[in-house]
């Protein structure tokens, strides 16, 4: 899966989880840019993505998220 | 499957969310339509997200108090667990809102479920639930056991928690006085042995397996309700229940991603403890309980029974019918034929596993089945939001959807094979209790039809009345009727002045107190038992007052001569406690207004008006006589 494919879904799945239109998407942003964005709201962006590309992270996979950038890559190399 | 299939995809859910979200400030958009609305968002089949959206656009929308006018008692829960289950709160609520509940919930600070619950100070006691759920995780239940643990251990250990969740449950019954709900742990641990785990004294599996099988009979015993969790993993995989890593993460025995499912189970019972759970399942006939369409086919021509497995599987869905019956829930037919033809199958097809006696309500025409489901409701004298309609075609169902959202109808599919699963799943007639009225409750409404053919034959209601022979047997409340009083207090909507809902706890403190009497009342006549029919609750107030906190009745024997015969009963009753007058108020809710001139036609006078439109009546007891009925009276 192309990583513009990839925002796209994100782009939705974010919509969703904060119920807000206006959160652009880019590599940098992160927890700390987003209002509610707490561990919780994390856990649900994951499963989120999980259900949505029908992939499983493992828990370093999770570790290693600190922001849209690294999600968007491990998504990619899970769908390649 | 942990997703909730049975309820359909809605179009255009999401900007309808953000039309609810959006509301209308202004107030040409009432509160009680975007609840509606709301409601209406939360028969769709959710995922955790969209139950997250929903759960907080609500929250935005209406605060932190229930709508007005909500015709359920609102619910306050308390969630007391080890672990953490922030993450449920948005599905509970959204799994009461799905049907009608406002529920406002509170959760103990982590890990001090038995602090808070022992310390009357306590934030939790100044919460003031109305049920308790209590959540203690496999890993809390199983800390220090392991491989070096013997038998002797392990069953000190078993004996430790049974103690332990006794006092827990007794502390929430005495400071709340409400319903109990435990919730099983779920089997999260990995295998020592294998199969043969239990040759292990100490392992942890086995020590959750066994914890899960005697809480059963604990439960049974202290009065606590158990929230299956374990049952349902075993049928949908533990993998969709429990995720290990997001134990390590954030302590969440259930999945985030199974919160919508969590949520279904937990509320299902809290709405059965009051009255909520459906009462009647209405069928369709051709291709739902048999195959093909008896009009066209003919008799000779339907698929059911031995021989094909397309056959067996229709069969199996009328046992599972039949057998729901055995256990109380009523059984209707809507169907669009003729009515001979609707009939036939029932008569004289060999592998019918239901008889048309098995059948409360049978409808058989070319109306509209949305007109058909409502003449089945005043036929049997439930809401409509108490029947479950059951057709193999999509497009009646939409049909019944659109013009009766109140009734229950499951995306079934058109595969027989899986209706009896699904209706199961859906959890509809989640049932607390079975008690001997419930048993009773098909061969009643045959014996219904009988007394209807009496009538017809009768020339006048007074021959009628004295040839019905009907004896009301009275008793005070008692522990043996307790299950049947509560279950009539908490889901009689109709024949009910008060509406007021009580849990066995509040029902028992009324056996016990000397200024108040709770009376059971059982109808009888030449063609059977109707079990017990009517409750009353008289609470002696200021001065040489009492009051009639509780009046309902079954809708099945109006128009018998129950009432009168019921208020000399209570004048009889409230005099023995000293009264001199007796007091009756009508509370109006969105269903019982059948009963506003209930106490003026009893020859109550006006005392005063409420707000809401109801009233307060008087009736003066030193110069009241007794009305003459054909009702012999007696107590037993």
């Amino acid at each position: 899966m192309t990583e513009p494919e990839i925002y796209d879904a994100l782009d939705e799945i974010f919509r969703d989880v904060f119920l807000r239109d206006d959160i652009a998407l880019s590599p940098e942003l992160s927890a700390k840019d987003v209002p509610g964005w707490d561990s919780f709201k994390q856990i649900d962006i994951i499963l989120a993505v999980e259900a949505q590309f029908h992939i499983k992270f493992n828990t370093r996979e999770l570790d290693s998220l600190h922001n849209v950038g690294d999600l968007v890559r491990v998504v990619a190399a899970k769908t390649a | 499957m942990t997703e909730l299939y049975w309820l359909p995809e809605l179009e255009a859910w999401r900007p309808r969310l953000r039309a609810l979200a959006a509301g209308d400030a202004s107030g040409a958009d009432s509160g009680a339509a975007a609840w509606a609305e709301a409601v209406a968002l939360a028969n769709a089949r959710l995922d955790f997200v969209r139950t997250n959206a929903l759960d907080q656009i609500v929250a935005r929308r209406f605060g932190e108090t229930a709508p007005p006018d909500l015709a359920t008692k609102p619910v306050r829960l308390a969630l007391l667990g080890s672990g953490t289950m922030a993450h449920l709160h948005a599905a509970i609520r959204v799994a009461g809102l799905r049907r009608g509940l406002w529920i406002t919930i509170y959760e103990n600070d982590y890990g001090q479920y038995w602090q808070e619950l022992s310390d009357p100070g306590s934030a939790l006691h100044a919460f003031r639930p109305n049920a308790v759920l209590f959540a203690l995780d496999p890993y809390h239940l199983t800390a220090g056991l392991g491989a070096a643990a013997g038998e002797a251990e392990a069953r000190e250990r078993l004996l430790e928690w049974q103690e332990r969740l006794r006092q827990c449950w007794g502390l929430a019954r005495e400071a709340f006085r409400c319903p109990v709900l435990h919730q099983t742990p779920l089997p999260v641990h990995p295998a020592l042995l294998g199969s043969n785990e239990h040759r292990l004294p100490g392992s942890p599996a086995d020590f959750i397996l066994r914890f899960n099988r005697e809480l059963r009979a604990l439960a049974d015993r202290e009065g606590a309700d158990v929230v299956a969790l374990d049952t349902r993993a075993a049928r949908d995989g533990l993998r969709a229940w429990h995720d290990p890593a997001l134990w390590h993460r954030a302590k969440q025995e259930v999945s985030p991603a199974t919160a919508p499912l969590y949520g279904e189970l937990a509320v299902r019972l809290l709405a059965a403890r009051q009255g909520r759970s459906a009462k009647c399942l209405v069928m369709d006939l051709d291709n739902t309980l048999w195959g093909g369409v008896v009009g066209d086919d003919g008799l000779e021509g339907l698929v059911l029974g031995q021989g094909s497995a397309l056959g067996e599987a229709f069969a199996a869905f009328q046992d599972y019918a039949r057998e729901l019956s055995r256990r109380g829930v009523i059984l209707a037919v809507c169907s669009k034929n003729d009515e001979a033809n609707a009939f036939e199958p029932f008569d004289k097809h060999p592998e019918m596993v239901l008889k048309r006696r098995d059948i409360a309500s049978f409808v058989a025409n070319w109306d509209d089945k949305p007109a058909n489901i409502r003449a089945i409701a005043e036929e049997l004298n439930i809401g409509l939001d108490a029947l479950v309609f059951v057709d193999d075609n999509p497009f009646e169902r939409a049909l019944v959807r659109r013009e009766l959202p109140m009734v229950a109808v499951p995306e079934v599919g058109d595969d027989p094979a899986t209706f009896a699963q699904t209706l199961a799943d859906a959890g509809y007639f989640e049932a607390v209790a079975v008690t001997a009225e419930d048993r009773a409750r098909g061969a009643q409404y045959q014996e219904n039809r009988q007394r209807e053919r009496l009538k017809s034959s009768a020339t006048d209601l007074d021959s009628y009345l004295r040839n019905l022979e009907m004896e009301l047997i009275w008793r005070p409340f008692d522990r043996v009727g307790l299950q049947r009083t509560v279950q009539l207090i908490n889901k009689t909507n109709q024949f009910n002045l008060t509406t007021r809902r009580y849990s066995e706890e509040e029902v028992l403190a009324v056996i016990d107190d000397p200024r108040a009497f709770g009376l059971q009342l059982r109808l009888t006549d030449r063609f059977g038992d109707n079990g017990i029919i009517a409750i009353v609750i008289g609470r002696m107030a200021v001065s040489d007052d009492l009051v009639i906190d509780t009046w309902l009745m079954s809708c099945r024997v109006l128009g018998r001569q129950v009432e009168p015969t019921t208020l000399n009963l209570l004048a009889a009753a409230a005099k023995r406690l000293g009264a001199r007058r007796l007091i009756g108020e009508y509370i109006p809710t969105a269903k019982n207004g059948m009963v506003k001139e209930h106490y003026p036609k009893l020859g109550f006078a006006p005392l005063d008006r409420r707000a809401d439109h109801g009233a307060s009546y008087v009736l003066d007891l030193p110069s009241f006589v007794p009305a003459e009925t054909f009702i012999t009276v007696r107590e037993g």
